[in-house]
């Protein structure tokens, strides 16, 4: 298996509030992984340290062969002008927790934007493309609303759509459920295992417990800024060594 | 405190309910009656002490149509629809700049909202007029080289003094628009791979002007009447006009009235206008979905703050 994604010691701090405290993570291609942990422990601001959303004050994450927003110069990493940092974040599709859809655009629209502006196809292409990802998240009659027009659950099935028209390598999702009524969750979720099974490789925060156990490959627990626990789904969730763990699974099981 | 049940003479026993289809009988509002009826009484003395005090009226409808009166209200038209270009221009470059990420492009925003948002636009046009008594000439260098009072005109003067302070009205406004987009369809962008530029003309700026346009076209109203103060710097607008007629013939309340009637038309047509592009831009923001009631159901609706 060859590796999509490498943090190496990432840090990062608010102020004088230290946040992550040196993380490192590997991910391989086609693998998904879930990230558990309390509120609060800097799941989101890793996630996002990943795709360069927040600079890192403190080493870096490596992107299938380059390192983001740094070029390896003379044993010094350069700062990357912002064009060809975007270059790179469009190699990573991000789905957020409040869905983040363009309000003026249709759900076509959002789903064509990057296709036609960052990857320069004709509107005719990008929308036969994302026509056919509409389709494959239930969303394509849904096509000419305006998300102020959908529930949830239906904003975030096109905020993926809109994601995936990049053809990431790697796409990321910062609980995406968390912000749906209960009887939406079923319907993302569902889209997101079609696509773990299709071989995307995936980086999920979550607090969906079920979700992390049949989906994830590795699931690794962040506490207070550090990962405390990583490993197969079934040895994590059922048995995890670290005792602030297990309070934490115990209270998200019960 | 325990709830007892309390027996006042008012009680109703349920076995004198009546069935569903009693008869209602509706309150009713003498005292609105009277009001309006004062209001009513008010306006006829009004308009009565118009119609018999000393106005000549045939004056009014004469010069009404009269060419200098029209050639001045195409002036005034002309003054506030560059001004009014000038000052959305302006708007938009320094509302940017105000949210630049450079803290001296800024700054610069903020100085230049202080200065012309901080001064009274009639001593701004004043300014304007006289400005070749700082600088007797205009030279930039292989563009223009010439006298500053050819160059700085009355009509110059008054789009640039009307301009430029409505700009500085305009910038808080396109950065509270640009600031009112949420920040996590910026980072959307920014993770599709959109550079800030693209951000801003493609997701930003079109939200920012549908936030806007409500504003826009009270702009538009308050410039059409403020381009009068145009007539201070000797520029040609119906004001002006119209004064340089009663100066000669002392008609001065019929020539004014003869104003009033015109910029009342102007601003209608102005408030007509801008229902409909509200409604046309409004169709998908969440704002304008309450207003289906028609043009006059709108322009009769409680005036928002700061509409001039
Ligand atoms: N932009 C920011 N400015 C200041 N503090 C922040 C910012 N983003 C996150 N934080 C702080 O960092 C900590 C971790 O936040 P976050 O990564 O959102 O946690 P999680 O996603 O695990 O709930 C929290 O204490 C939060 O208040
Ligand atoms: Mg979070």
């Amino acid at each position: 298996m060859s590796l999509a994604v490498k943090a190496v010691g990432i840090r990062k701090s608010f102020g004088s509030h230290e946040v992550l405290k040196g993380l490192d993570l590997e991910v391989a291609y086609g693998e998904v992984l879930c990230i558990l942990g309390p509120s609060g422990s800097g799941k989101s601001t890793f996630l996002r340290c990943i795709n360069h959303l927040e600079t890192p004050n403190g080493g870096y994450v490596w992107v299938d062969g380059a390192i983001m927003g740094y070029e390896l110069n003379r044993g010094a990493l350069q700062e990357l002008p912002v064009k060809r940092l975007r270059a790179q974040q469009s190699q990573l599709g991000m789905v957020f927790q409040h869905f983040n859809l363009f309000a003026h655009r249709t759900v076509l629209g959002n789903v064509i934007e990057g296709p036609m502006v960052v990857r320069g196809l004709s509107r005719d292409e990008a929308e036969a493309r994302a026509m056919g990802l509409l389709e494959q998240v239930g969303m394509a009659a849904k096509a000419s609303s305006y998300p102020s027009q959908l529930s949830g659950g239906q904003k975030q099935r096109v905020a993926i759509a809109r994601a995936l028209a990049m053809e990431p390598r790697v796409m990321l999702f910062d609980e995406p459920t968390s912000a749906l009524d209960p009887e939406l969750v079923g319907e993302v979720l569902e889209v997101m295992r079609n696509l773990a099974r299709g071989g995307t490789t995936m980086i999920v925060v979550t607090h969906e417990i079920g979700f992390a156990r049949e989906v994830a490959d590795r699931v690794v627990v962040m506490i207070d800024g550090e990962i405390r626990e990583m490993g197969a789904p079934q040895q994590v969730l059922s048995d995890p060594g670290d005792p602030r763990v297990r309070t934490f699974l115990s209270r998200v099981l019960a | 405190m325990p709830h007892l049940p309390h027996s006042s003479p008012a009680a109703l026993p349920l076995i004198d309910l009546p069935g569903p289809d009693v008869t209602v009988r509706r309150l009713r509002h003498p005292g609105r009656w009277v009001s309006g009826g004062i209001v009513l009484l008010l306006l006829a003395v009004i308009v009565r002490a118009f119609a018999v005090g000393q106005i000549q009226w045939t004056v009014v409808g004469q010069f009404l149509t009269a060419g200098v009166i029209v050639t001045g209200f195409g002036w005034t038209l002309l003054i506030s629809a560059c001004a009014l270009a000038l000052g959305v221009v302006l708007g938009f470059a320094f509302g940017i700049m105000r949210l630049s990420e450079n803290p001296i492009l800024r700054f610069a925003a903020w100085l230049y909202v202080w200065v012309f948002r901080g001064t009274p636009v009639l001593l701004q046009l004043l300014i304007w007029f006289n400005i070749a008594l700082v600088f007797p000439r205009l030279y930039l260098p292989g563009l223009i080289d010439a006298r500053m009072v050819d160059v700085v005109t009355p009509f110059v003067a008054a789009v640039l003094g009307l301009g430029v302070n409505e700009g500085s009205y305009l910038t808080e406004v396109v950065r509270g628009g640009i600031g009112s987009v949420d920040r996590g369809q910026k980072e959307a962008a920014h993770t599709l791979g959109m550079t800030p530029g693209q951000t801003m003309r493609r997701i930003i700026l079109p939200q920012t002007v549908r936030l806007i346009l409500p504003v826009l076209g009270n702009s538009a109203i308050g410039m059409l009447k403020f381009s009068s103060l145009a007539a201070t710097i000797a520029m040609g607008e119906m004001l002006n006009a119209a004064q340089r007629i009663y100066f000669i013939n002392g008609a001065v309340i019929e020539l004014l009235f003869v104003c009033a009637v015109w910029y009342l038309a102007g601003t209608t047509v102005l408030s007509i206008g801008q229902y409909y592009l509200e409604r046309h831009f409004g169709r998908d923001a969440a704002t304008a979905t309450s207003d289906r009631r028609g043009f006059w159901a709108w322009a009769r609706r409680p005036a928002a703050r700061g509409e001039a």
